[in-house]
């Protein structure tokens, strides 16, 4: 079962709506049912939330993300399509149903945290309970458990206004937490923080999902974030989703323009992975061939080197061009005495900033090995250098310069 | 109503006599629920007064000040004492006893109308769309006008005056909370909807706790509106300060009317203070006040 299912979402604001949505059921575009006088936020979205996974939606300013993910827990109610949380069509049932999955089953993080200035920060991360009707002395040791969860054990008394951004979305975060709902929905909750707070944010976001398998639908315009927490992302435009899938799929095969110029944006490094870059391996030799065999490939190829590979792949070395002459001339039947370790692999997970300095070092091209130690791909040094070559053409911005400058040996988020 | 034809070059509509059949037909209809009314009224008057003016002046004087010191400070409680103190020398006690007990009575009935009304407006457009033409009408009529229907409905006394205060004073509370709640960070309210509150819940636990000092400024226009209307209760009846000036005004004793004026404005700067300390104790104001 999904977590979240949207089928066939419109929401059209202003005057005759359902008009607007007949007419772009039949294929007229955004613009001409603007020029009627209606306003379409979202536009026939659809698509499966899987439990536990982090669905990102990422799009421009007005593009229609907290249009959508209002409707995905009923505060908006969409013009045409349905909505399943856990497989309940939330239209279909009454308000008091509605309330009912909105506190059992679906929780909300805001972009400017939406605390109770009045409340103490336990009391804000108990409200979720408070309203499921919780007994006091339970619910407030329930928030003190989810405050600790996000590094606020000891805050418990303060007032929102004596905390930073940083530590009043942590009590936004805490009340969805506490409420004990599987599914998240956050629009744009980290926006508002400045970046390395931000950042601190994200890392916090994935640790949590990962150890309690929350199902989040995260809204951001921000295209680095998406990338590191989405495991799928949706790239909306004007109202439509134009592109779901991972955020190398969204990266490397942008559906189109838009995604293209969206994704022009991303420091590629901390996204693209030597897997998303690797090349075949030009020339490999079998380890049970013998020499005479791997001089012929070498010879046909012209290649100075060569990996040397099991039968099931796994990679035993490199052999040179002049060793393998040497052998052929002794005579030797096997490349047991001549497979060299002159050489630097990696993993095919590595993300292409891990690349540079073993690339820079190694004589030959880097072989990328899958988790078992089989020989999956090379990356060449030209290959990494024109993956930089895009990555400085898209021109990183100021924050992804510091943070090069600051912490160059700091690999980590992207794709998970 | 005339039974002339309407001649269009000298037009001539009975306006005000028509109102006035209007107003008759009302009074005797609906004369058992003004009885109501008036006895309601007066006996809280009655006995707001009552419990003003039985102890002596200087336990009420030591009283108010206490009342300023608590939710305000010492400052505030010594000019308490010296304004109340200049009241009562000015032989002005008694008065100034009964005419705070009709702003007291007055206002405290006008926010219990114009708070309800102010939030229904707010949840509902068509409710303030409606309510809108009808206040500027409240709060634009000369307040003197009010003063003759409710005359009729009640006779000489403090009544016709409280009335015509309540609705005189009403505006502004309305006014007020409407622009409170609608003015509360929709994405708190949001909060509230999201984690599955009611609307009622989301109104008692977030929309007033967030606008009650917004509401709490609304009741101090209500009461400063409601002694300004005090010389005109005096008018129809109404005892107190206002029935000074009154007789001041009448006789041309300059000191009578001085004195009692002085007297509205302690009372005035009293209430004031007090009220607007109220609204800085509400949660929200002092929560969000608070530094780490
Ligand atoms: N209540 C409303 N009435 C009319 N139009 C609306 C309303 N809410 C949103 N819209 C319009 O719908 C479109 C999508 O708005 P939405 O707020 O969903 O965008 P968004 O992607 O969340 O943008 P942002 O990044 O600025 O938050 C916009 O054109 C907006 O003007
Ligand atoms: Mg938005």
């Amino acid at each position: 079962m999904t977590a979240v299912r949207a089928e066939g979402l419109f929401k059209v604001f202003g005057k005759k709506t359902d008009d607007a949505v007949r007419r772009l059921r039949d294929g007229a575009s955004r613009a001409e049912v603007v020029a009627t006088g209606a306003t379409p936020a979202v536009i026939d979205a659809s698509f499966d939330v899987r439990p536990g996974e982090i669905f990102v939606v990422m799009g421009l300013s007005g593009s229609g993300k907290s249009t959508l993910i209002r409707m995905l827990n009923g505060l908006l109610e969409p013009t045409a399509g349905r909505v399943f949380v856990d497989g309940v069509d939330i239209f279909a049932i009454d308000e008091a149903e509605l309330r009912r999955v909105r506190q059992q089953r679906i929780g909300m993080v805001f972009q400017h945290f939406a605390l109770l200035p009045h409340r103490t920060v336990a009391e804000n991360a108990a409200y979720a309970l408070d309203i499921q009707g919780v007994p006091k002395k339970e619910r407030l040791d329930r928030a003190a458990e989810a405050l600790e969860l996000v590094g606020l054990g000891g805050w418990e008394d303060r007032y929102p206004a004596q905390l930073s951004g940083g530590m009043k979305q942590r009590v936004g975060l805490a009340r969805a937490l506490a409420a004990g709902s599987d599914i998240m929905l956050m629009d744009e909750a980290f926006s508002a923080l400045d970046p390395l707070i931000r950042r601190e944010m994200q890392d916090q976001l994935i640790d949590l999902q990962a150890r309690l398998g929350k199902t989040v639908v995260f809204i951001t315009h921000d295209l680095n974030e998406a990338m590191r927490l989405g495991d799928r992302i949706a790239v909306m435009r004007d109202g439509r989703i134009v592109q779901i899938g991972t955020a190398e799929e969204v990266l490397k095969d942008p559906a189109n323009d838009y995604v293209a110029q969206f994704v022009a944006d991303v420091d590629r490094t901390r996204v693209l992975t030597a897997a998303s870059v690797m090349e075949p391996a030009q020339l490999e030799v079998s380890a049970t061939g013998g020499p005479r065999v791997a001089l012929h490939g070498m010879r046909e190829k012209q290649m100075s080197a060569a990996f040397v590979v099991a039968r099931d792949r796994t990679l035993r070395g490199v052999v040179r061009d002049q060793d393998v002459v040497a052998a052929v001339n002794r005579g030797d039947s096997t490349l047991d005495g001549i497979v060299g370790d002159d050489f630097t692999s990696v993993h095919a997970d590595a993300y292409l900033a891990e690349l540079f300095a073993p690339s820079a070092e190694s004589p030959l091209p880097l072989a990328v090995l899958d988790d078992a130690g089989r020989l999956v791909g090379v990356v060449p040094r030209v290959t990494l250098l024109a993956a930089m070559a895009s990555i400085v053409e898209a021109l990183p911005d100021a924050e992804q310069d510091a943070e090069h400058g600051a912490e160059p040996a700091r690999v980590e988020g992207g794709v998970r | 109503m005339s039974d002339e034809a309407f001649d269009p070059l000298d037009p001539r509509l009975d306006v005000g006599e028509w109102v006035s059949d209007a107003f008759d037909w009302f009074t005797e209809t609906f004369q058992p629920v003004l009885d109501v009314v008036e006895t309601v009224l007066q006996g809280l008057y009655d006995g707001l007064y009552e419990v003003l003016s039985a102890p002596p002046f200087l336990v009420m004087i030591a009283l108010f000040a206490a009342l300023g010191w608590v939710v305000r400070s010492w400052k505030f409680a010594v000019f308490t004492v010296a304004g109340f103190y200049l009241v009562a020398s000015m032989d002005r006690w008694d008065a100034a006893m009964e005419t705070l007990s009709l702003v007291v009575v007055a206002a405290a009935l006008a926010t219990l109308i114009s708070v309800p009304l102010g939030i229904w407006a707010a949840k509902s457009q068509a409710v303030s769309n409606a309510l809108r033409p009808v206040l500027d009408f409240m709060q634009t009529m000369p307040a003197m006008v009010y003063l003759i229907p409710t005359l009729f409905a009640f006779g000489i006394g403090v009544v016709p005056g409280m009335i015509s205060t309540i609705v005189f004073a009403m505006p502004p509370g309305v006014r007020f909370t409407e622009l409170a709640i609608r003015q509360v960070d929709p994405e708190v309210v949001e909060a509230g909807q999201a984690f599955g509150s009611s609307p009622t819940r989301i109104l008692r636990q977030i929309q007033l706790p967030l606008a009650l000092p917004t509401i709490m400024a609304g009741i101090n226009q209500v009461i400063m509106l409601s002694l300004s209307m005090v010389v005109l209760a005096a008018m129809v009846g109404a005892a107190g300060l206002g029935l000074d000036v009154v007789s001041g005004l009448q006789s041309l004793r300059v000191a009578t009317g001085v004195e009692a004026g002085l007297a509205v404005v302690v009372l005035a700067i009293y209430l004031d203070r007090i009220v607007s300390a109220l609204a800085d104790r509400a949660p929200v104001a002092r929560a969000t006040k608070l530094r780490t």
